[in-house]
């Protein structure tokens, strides 16, 4: 990519999350983090084209084990900040306890 | 393997990134955060098929099952952990997004001539590996695997600028000559860079470090999109790194203090006043029953959680405690300080696991001024975030953080482990007002037996 559209990417991405993270109640704050954390696992498909394109041993290892970590961050991320957002109801939704299966 | 024409595959990731962005959007308000991060998940999966059909990949089998082992490590441990240690599981999370990061870049520095390139390659290692390992620490901070006051050594100053002077050396040879043996150099750099950052912050501070974190490994993701030439990469570690930024400002704005003087306020010896010592101070303390008689016959009472109530567990016991109240007629409201706890929002997240509405949570500006109107306020397991200290004393680590100012409520009520000082290590003088009443014992075994007497009443 070239530097002004890259610019141009860059600084309206700044803008889209700050414009949608100005948003958020500070009781989602923690979600907010979580979820942030979960897309920034997205690193994953930058692990996976070094991987695709490693041929020798030792960088295949290391990007394999890159995939794996971000994996983990891509998967957990969602998965916990999804657990966290189900016990968020309020007066009138009473919902599904989730004391069951969290105690 | 079909290969997408790239036109395809670049659409593909502009939907991916509009997901990401309805993920965060849906965050706005509690009832639509859930399909927002759905929507966050539905997208991701999508870019990992897409990376697949977008160019000819080797070692494919390989790849799947490094991702299918991830998988199957990462979502028990989501689903399992208890929400006490979210905070650690979150900057786990966090700290191997950026190693991945910083692995991808190393990896990649062969494959570039042009220095422009390697400049991002040098970003992304850097703030990545700053990542993994200030994560790391923050991690064992929060689990308790090493003590949790600021570490600052003899000298560590001048080891601190001795790292920082070496990176950015280590960074210019790498961005010129592409060496790979000093890429490796920079990497053990960063990652001392990450260490020594994160050990002189106190534990109270660590909320803000783990949302500063975030937005670093953000940005890593994003300048490793300038080195593989990915917009998604680009688009989504940007919008992160802005995300990250914005929280983190608006912690430190919470805490009346700037980000600086939250990561090095320990080199001016502040933190470390009061030194974990027990105070010899006449208190007044009593038992269940007179807590109940005082919390059953008010008619308005406010609850103030802290971090004491996550460790004990209690936050079923309290939200018993304020139906219970609530059924004889007293007002019962939460008030959150925005830091309270280990993470930016961990006492909502603990309250909402225990089906407390969220309407009764109170932000600290909302309440505040009517704090004086409340016959009782109930500070559980809460202690530098009510410290008048931060008020009065000038010379405090915490001075300037706005505060529940629980001391103009008629009557306040601690429930406290011990005399012992809170992670800020500051003597605290209202537990020595008169009137402040203490009930000492862990929380949720004080919370039960208040709990039980005020259902006896």
């Amino acid at each position: 990519m070239d530097l002004p559209s890259l610019l141009t990417v860059v600084v309206l991405a700044v803008f889209v999350g700050f414009e949608v993270v100005s948003k958020v109640t500070s009781t989602l704050h923690t979600p907010l983090m979580s979820g942030a954390n979960a897309i920034h696992g997205i690193i994953l498909i930058g692990a996976i084209l070094v991987a695709g394109q490693a041929t020798e041993l030792l960088p295949l290892g290391l990007a394999l084990f890159a995939v794996l970590l971000a994996t983990v961050n891509l998967v957990g991320g969602f998965v916990v900040t999804d657990r966290m957002l189900h016990m968020f109801r309020g007066r009138n939704q009473p919902g599904t306890s989730d004391r069951k299966h969290d105690a | 393997m079909n290969l997408l024409p790239a036109e395809a595959t670049a659409l593909l990731y502009l939907v991916v990134a509009v997901c990401f962005i309805l993920a965060l959007k849906g965050l706005s308000s509690p009832r639509t955060a859930r399909r927002g991060n759905l929507i966050g998940a539905a997208g991701a999966a999508l870019a990992v098929v897409t990376v697949f059909l977008s160019v000819r990949l080797e070692n494919v089998l390989a790849i799947l099952v490094a991702v299918v082992v991830g998988a199957l490590i990462a979502a028990p441990i989501a689903r399992r952990v208890q929400m006490t240690q979210m905070p650690q599981l979150v900057a786990l999370f966090n700290g191997v997004g950026g190693g991945a990061a910083a692995l991808v870049a190393i990896l990649e520095l062969t494959a570039h001539d042009d220095a422009w390139v390697r400049a991002a390659v040098v970003f992304t290692l850097v703030v990545g590996a700053v990542s993994f390992a200030g994560s790391g620490v923050t991690v064992a901070k929060l689990q308790e695997l090493m003590t949790t006051r600021p570490v600052i050594f003899g000298g560590m100053r001048w080891v601190m600028t001795a790292v920082v002077v070496l990176l950015l050396v280590a960074a210019a040879l790498v961005t010129v000559t592409g060496d790979l043996v000093w890429a490796t150099v920079l990497l053990l750099l960063g990652l001392a860079g990450g260490v020594l950052l994160v050990l002189p912050v106190g534990g109270a501070d660590v909320p803000i470090v783990i949302s500063l974190l975030n937005a670093f490994t953000g940005l890593a993701v994003a300048a490793s999109g300038v080195v593989l030439d990915n917009v998604l990469l680009l688009v989504a570690g940007t919008l992160v790194g802005a995300s990250g930024t914005i929280l983190t400002r608006a912690m430190a704005a919470a805490m009346g203090r700037g980000v600086a003087g939250i990561l090095f306020g320990a080199f001016r010896g502040g933190s470390t006043a009061g030194a974990g010592t027990v105070s010899e101070r006449p208190v007044r303390s009593s038992g269940p029953e007179d807590v109940a008689v005082m919390l059953g016959f008010a008619q308005r009472v406010v609850i103030v959680p802290g971090y004491g109530l996550a460790v004990s567990q209690g936050q079923h016991t309290i939200a018993e405690l304020a139906d219970a109240l609530e059924a004889r007629g007293v007002e019962v409201s939460f008030a959150i300080h925005p830091v309270a706890g280990r993470m930016p929002g961990h006492m909502n997240v603990l309250l909402a696991e225990a089906n407390v509405p969220y309407e009764s949570l109170r932000e600290m500006a909302e309440v505040n001024p009517e704090l004086r109107n409340m016959d009782v306020a109930l500070v559980v397991g809460a202690n530098d975030v009510v410290n008048p200290a931060a008020k009065t004393s000038p010379g405090s680590p915490i001075y300037g953080m706005p505060i529940l100012e629980v001391a103009d409520s008629q009557q306040v009520v601690f429930l406290k482990r011990s005399m012992r000082p809170g992670f800020a290590g500051i003597e605290n003088e209202l537990l020595y007002s008169p009137k402040t009443t203490l009930l000492f014992g862990d929380a949720k075994d004080s919370l039960t037996r208040v709990l039980g007497a005020v259902k006896a009443l």
